[in-house]
């Protein structure tokens, strides 16, 4: 079902025009009111003026994540603290975290977003949605509930961890909706597979999975599983949280609420801006967030857009499912590989579990990656040749699926970290000085 | 048929990465479950152990090695005869050579039968490998005779 048909729906010449008065709006919020974008476009020679068609976007300097983090906390705000009612971080790994800050108007268009995205997955007044996303700084615990709760369904806001209790909870409260991380959607099908759980006592139908990359053979692995459809949804943290866009059950490609931001694929490394279909990187602009308008933020996330219709009905343009990052992919030996890739060849394999390490070294000047995958009945046998060979079959599979020899080594089950969040798939051991 | 499946000795196989311990706690679960190993072999390779026992009762082992996380597989090997005196294997591997069966692997088991060693073997074809000795008139033990050991 579709939750808002009149956006959701609306005829491209209609879209564009709404989408350009909203561009010349936010591009003036953002010079009046937040110096950095003042100091930025002027630099550029830039005014609001300036912005007469959509392609003018592209007179626009990018921001990127360092620029934000300079801005910590709340230098890119373009309202006073006291209008800022809700305000969310990202994780912080790399440096000062990101602060992204909400007005209640801001917060209603956030829960707009999300609730179209859990339309998608059928999600009606009459659904309960076990939310085990991170309840904090983390977007995508409130994020999800503030999308649960404009839909009419029933929020659980049990957030991540204690898996015996969710669980318990998945049964006793007969959740229909599941929204967490596709790599704890995994683990909590291991957890229901070993307990020995009935599939006719869960009562799951879909699934909002996101918050890290995952392959279409991953969403294969936890529909099959959990018997559910398991959508994927898209979004980060300098631009609103989750809900920036999300598949419908055509599975085929992430509607991008495109009233609410607009996106762009550049070139990384020439940043010219690319025509629809060319693989690069998305670029976002905030179209209607007032707290914190954000124009032209270099996401690092490689995708391609796909104008065209879809057979849900819906008119926003279309993202593909994110593969890498610019800055998740490796480089063994001069060659890129990303992880997804190694995930996909896994997954092709018969019993294969989905548990796996990606370890980069480099022993003696040369890099290594070897792949860590864990022992199942299926990969064993009494004799060791079976088992050398199995693992050369793995071996081979990866070859063929990112032109490396890699190494593979088995591991004990259980043994390999499980996430309750986002799933750390490699360990870079490289001293890159 | 069912003379032959008596013939067939279950083994189970334990998958033991290349860890401080495993080996521990594999045989930690055992005892811990109460279970008689009568024939055990670790065949090891650099990155990996694959631990082959006989044991008094093996679909009890498996389920207490799988609660523990440990990747068991159960398979059949066959139990063998040989003098207790030198040439005793000799004669045993040149019925099988003579026979054309690859024996993939072989451990001897603790006890004895009078002045008969046990030998586990796994050809690789175990009906094969099982015709080829009786042809011989080699004895076979069966479940029944191993656990009276």
């Amino acid at each position: 079902m579709i939750y808002n048909e009149k956006a959701e729906c609306m005829s491209a010449p209609e879209k564009e025009e709404l989408q350009l008065r909203r561009l010349q709006d936010v591009v003036k919020r953002a010079y009046e009111n937040v110096p950095y974008y003042r100091k930025k476009l002027e630099a550029a020679g830039i005014t609001p003026a300036d912005i007469r068609t959509l392609e003018d976007i592209e007179k626009i300097p990018f921001t990127t994540k360092s620029d934000l983090r300079d801005a910590y906390p709340f230098g890119m705000f373009a309202v006073s603290t006291d209008d800022i009612v809700e305000v969310h971080t990202t994780s912080g790994t790399t440096g000062k975290p990101t602060v992204s800050g909400y007005t209640a108007k801001d917060l209603d268009i956030w829960g707009e977003v999300v609730a179209r995205a859990l339309s998608m997955a059928g999600a009606t007044r009459k659904d309960i949605v076990q939310n085990c996303y991170g309840y904090g700084l983390f977007t995508g615990g409130l994020g999800v509930h503030h999308g649960g709760q404009k839909v009419g369904c029933t929020v659980i806001p049990i957030s991540a961890g204690n898996t015996q209790r969710q669980i318990e909870i998945i049964q006793d409260f007969k959740s229909t909706i599941l929204t967490c991380t596709p790599s704890y959607a995994m683990y909590i099908a291991e957890v229901l597979e070993r307990e020995g759980i009935p599939p006719e006592d869960i009562k799951l139908k879909a699934g909002v999975f996101g918050a890290e990359m995952w392959t279409e053979e991953m969403r294969n692995e936890i529909e099959r599983r959990l018997n559910l459809d398991a959508l994927n949804i898209y979004g980060l943290t300098e631009i609103i949280g989750p809900g920036v866009a999300n598949e419908c059950m055509e599975k085929n490609g992430l509607h991008i609420f495109d009233d609410h931001f607009y996106p762009e694929i550049i070139d990384p490394q020439t940043l010219k801006t690319l025509p629809e279909g060319e693989k690069g990187e998305l670029v976002l602009t905030t179209l209607t967030r007032e707290g914190m308008p954000v124009l032209r933020f270099r996401t690092r996330d490689i995708t391609a857009l796909r104008k065209g219709e879809c057979g849900c009905g819906r008119t926003h343009v279309k993202m593909d499912r994110i593969t890498g990052r610019s800055d998740d992919m490796l480089k063994i030996r001069g060659v890129i590989v990303f992880p997804s890739q190694i995930e996909r060849a896994l997954l092709k394999i018969p019993g294969m579990e989905p548990n796996y390490q990606i370890i980069a070294t480099r022993p003696e000047h040369l890099d290594e990656l070897e792949v860590q995958v864990e022992a199942s009945p299926a990969l064993f046998s009494d004799e060791v040749k079976h088992v050398e060979q199995v693992t050369r079959s793995i071996e081979k599979q990866i070859h063929d699926e990112i032109g490396l020899r890699v190494t593979v080594s088995l591991v004990e089950p259980q043994s390999l970290p499980r996430s309750e969040g986002k799933a750390v798939r490699v360990i870079d051991k490289r001293d890159m000085s | 048929m069912s003379e032959d499946k008596r013939r067939k000795l279950k083994q189970i196989s334990v998958f033991l990465e290349n860890r401080k311990g495993r080996l521990w706690k594999a045989m930690n679960v055992l005892s811990s479950a109460e279970i008689n190993i009568r024939a055990l072999s670790i065949a090891d390779t650099s990155g990996f152990g694959i631990l082959r026992m006989i044991v008094h009762n093996p679909e009890e082992a498996k389920k207490a090695l799988e609660a523990d996380n440990f990747v068991v597989k159960v398979n059949e090997v066959i139990a063998v005869e040989v003098m207790d005196k030198p040439g005793g294997l000799d004669e045993l591997l040149g019925v099988l050579n003579q026979a054309d069966i690859n024996v993939e692997y072989l451990y001897a088991f603790v006890e004895k039968k009078c002045d008969k060693a046990i030998v586990v073997l796994r050809t690789e074809d175990v009906d094969a490998g099982i015709a080829a000795l009786e042809a011989s008139n080699i004895n076979i033990l069966n479940a029944d005779d191993v656990n009276l050991l």
